[in-house]
């Protein structure tokens, strides 16, 4: 497009802009003095902003549009080729792992604690990531499984006495039972149906949490959840966040680790093929509804030991901290990240945790921050901040299949 | 002998409309058979209801696979139908776009895979004798295919013709004994579809199968069928060789008479 053509574009929507924003950005009434005065220095900088604004998201578009269209092949992402590069591979995993073992003792406890959470949200990311990327099935509930992780803990541990370390393996098996539980009735629904029912279960869940004050002791919560021992040694306060931390660390890799193996097994691939086409999935003699079952608990797995992380470091839950915004904050993290791809949702869960407690100008506009960006990467990068990459398999001719690695392809 | 898919009287209702009414057809091992009729005659339809993708509303689907006994398919799920050897591709193909080529026949070797959840996470020698000999196989069949050049390309970047021939290798990959096959050639140009001719008596003659086809391009059904069946609106109207095909009046006039050359 002529740049003639693309001023005009640009101040046509400033224009419009400037319009939209008049009653709320220029007026300004005084109801005391009865006055109304005009702020016309803030019609210029909405013009202004506006017209930037405007040109920049059409470059980009056009950039986009352009990359599309000149080869098909788009570029690996840039972390993949670093991973697949032997020469890189190592020094980049070895610097990542030292700034992570670095991290609690060089930075004080308030950022360990953040990136305890975000690291939570790895975990959680990762586990809605085989239900949503892999899977395809929306499933905006996904926070009930996080809750029933925390309350585990809390409440096996408030009745019986039960250690960090049992309840953490046992969460994961009733994080599975109740995925197959909640799953079962609703596998039947597909696509928009399956996220309302999804949604209404995760909501039962916190609302059951709330009401039934005998089970859960109601919106006042459970308070002095023990954090982990080491071998019956408690920590004091600030070491015990540095253990927590390499706790979250060794799940994240055990999850990363076991998330991976199922992508590219004959399981993850069914969930793929479901995703991609559930006819033609069956068609080639996999189980729909078993496939889809196995996908909601193995993601509910992870979001239960998620949960018991986040009890174990807050030492404190009520239901407020599982409401439908966590489960769309689970959602952001994986749809931004990218949706398949693990990499991505990593990255993901780090950006979009991390971003707002540093910024805290942006905290409060958090859902606003998340939507707008959903926007943008929905436009200019469809899967995902970064994307997914499919398993390659080198031959040589009509021999044994080679040693395997990552490269590329296109998604669409 | 029993024939090997044996289909009597099926009936197929979507609310008022009969898309099958009164349906027979058997096919016999070894045969290439073909189903030919207008659009909207209930080909597909007919596909559908033998692989457990509609049920049926009246009549009985049965099977006698090779050294084994007859049994009924009326009524089970897709998945099964593709368990006990009928493996089938669709005439709008519905390829698995987020995978590879070669994944794309992978997905074909999952009935026959054992390994299950427990196995996949802690990859036991078993699992990875299985893995390696799942892509094994499936290179294999893409390379009998002639799809080998592609293996690692995601399905949806081949060009059309291999896109078809690459449905046809993920219906392999299921090891089926009846293979059905929905306009296989439909969009192919003349080289792509005489290809696809030696494919399918290839298949036939060195792999086993028992073959029906869907077809629109008389050339390649008058040459390749053994046996023809003619529906026109849901009921079944004349079968027999293409020799007696082309001179059934019938025949004639409800297709061959309006559209005979409708690729
Ligand atoms: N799921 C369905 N619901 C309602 N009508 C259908 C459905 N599937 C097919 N039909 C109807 O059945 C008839 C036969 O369709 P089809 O089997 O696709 O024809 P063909 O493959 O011979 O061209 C058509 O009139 C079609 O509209
Ligand atoms: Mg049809």
């Amino acid at each position: 497009m002529p740049i003639k053509e693309q001023l005009k574009q640009s101040l046509i929507f400033a224009f419009w802009f400037m319009i939209l924003t008049f009653p709320i950005m220029v007026i300004k009434v005084n109801t005391i003095h009865n006055t109304i005065v005009f702020r016309w220095a803030n019609l210029l900088w909405v013009g202004v902003l506006s017209f930037f604004a405007s040109w920049l998201w059409n470059y980009f578009l056009r950039r986009t549009e352009a990359r599309k269209k000149s080869d098909v092949d788009e570029d690996v992402p840039l972390i993949h080729q670093l991973l697949q590069n032997n020469r890189f591979r190592r020094p980049f995993l070895g610097l990542l792992a030292a700034f992570f073992i670095a991290y609690p003792f060089v930075f004080p406890m308030y950022h360990t604690s953040i990136m305890i959470s975000a690291l939570v949200y790895v975990m959680l990311g990762l586990g809605l990531n085989i239900v949503v990327g892999l899977a395809g099935l929306l499933d905006l509930g996904y926070v009930a499984f996080y809750a029933v992780g925390a309350y585990a803990y809390a409440l096996l541990n408030l009745h019986f006495g039960l250690s960090f370390w049992m309840v953490l393996p046992l969460s994961a098996l009733l994080g599975t039972m109740f995925g197959i539980l909640l799953g079962y009735p609703v596998l039947r629904l597909r696509g928009d149906y399956l996220a309302i029912v999804t949604l209404g279960f995760g909501e039962i869940i916190r609302i059951v949490l709330e009401n039934w004050d005998e089970f859960s002791n109601g919106p006042r919560g459970i308070s002095d959840i023990p954090a982990p021992t080491f071998f019956g040694h408690q920590f004091n306060q600030d070491n015990t966040m540095i253990y927590i931390y390499f706790i979250v660390i060794a799940l994240v890799l055990m999850t990363i680790f076991f998330v991976n193996r199922l992508e590219n097994s004959k399981i993850g691939r069914a969930w793929i093929a479901l995703r991609d086409d559930e006819i033609a999935c069956q068609a080639m003699g996999i189980d729909k509804f078993k496939t889809k079952l196995t996908a909601f608990a193995l993601g509910a797995t992870w979001a239960a030991m998620g949960g018991v992380i986040f009890a174990a470091k807050t030492s404190y839950i009520n239901p407020m901290s599982f409401t439908i915004w966590e489960s769309i904050t689970i959602l952001c993290v994986v749809v931004i990240g990218g949706m398949g791809s693990a990499v991505g949702v990593i990255a993901g869960a780090l950006v979009l945790i991390l971003l707002p407690e540093y910024l805290r100008a942006v905290a409060e506009y958090r859902m606003l921050v998340f939507g707008a960006l959903q926007v943008i990467v929905m436009v200019f990068k469809p899967d995902g901040l970064i994307k997914s990459v499919r398993k390659v398999y080198t031959f040589k001719t009509s021999q044994e299949p080679q040693q395997e690695k990552i490269a590329h392809g296109t998604h669409t | 002998m029993e024939p090997i898919l044996n289909v009597k009287n099926l009936t197929m209702k979507f609310g008022g409309l009969k898309a099958l009414d009164d349906v027979s057809i058997a096919i016999e091992k070894g045969q290439i058979a073909a189903l030919i009729g207008p659009n909207g005659a209930g080909k597909t339809t007919f596909f559908n209801c033998i692989t457990g993708i509609y049920d049926p509303t009246g009549g009985e689907v049965q099977i006698t696979p090779p050294g084994k006994n007859t049994q009924s398919l009326k009524g089970l799920k897709p998945n099964y139908v593709t368990e006990r050897g009928v493996a089938r591709t669709f005439q709008n193909i519905r390829l698995f776009h987020g995978m590879t080529v070669l994944e794309n026949v992978m997905i074909g070797r999952h009935c026959r895979l054992s390994s299950g959840i427990i196995k996949a996470m802690l990859k036991p020698p078993s699992q990875r004798e299985e893995e390696k000999k799942a892509v094994y196989d499936s290179y294999e069949i893409l390379e009998k295919i002639g799809l080998d050049k592609y293996v690692n390309e995601m399905a949806v970047n081949l060009p059309y013709g291999a896109q078809r021939r690459l449905e046809i290798a993920r219906a392999l990959a299921t090891e089926p004994f009846l293979l059905l096959l929905d306009e296989p050639a439909a969009g192919m140009n003349p080289q792509e579809t005489k290809e696809l001719d030696d494919l399918i008596l290839w298949l036939r003659d060195n792999e086993n199968l028992t073959i029906l086809l869907i077809e629109h391009d008389m050339k390649l059904v008058m040459s390749l069928s053994d046996w023809i069946h003619v529906v026109d609106y849901g009921k079944k109207i004349a079968e027999g060789t293409p020799k007696e095909i082309k001179a059934n009046p019938d025949v004639i006039k409800a297709y061959l008479g309006e559209e005979s050359d409708d690729a």
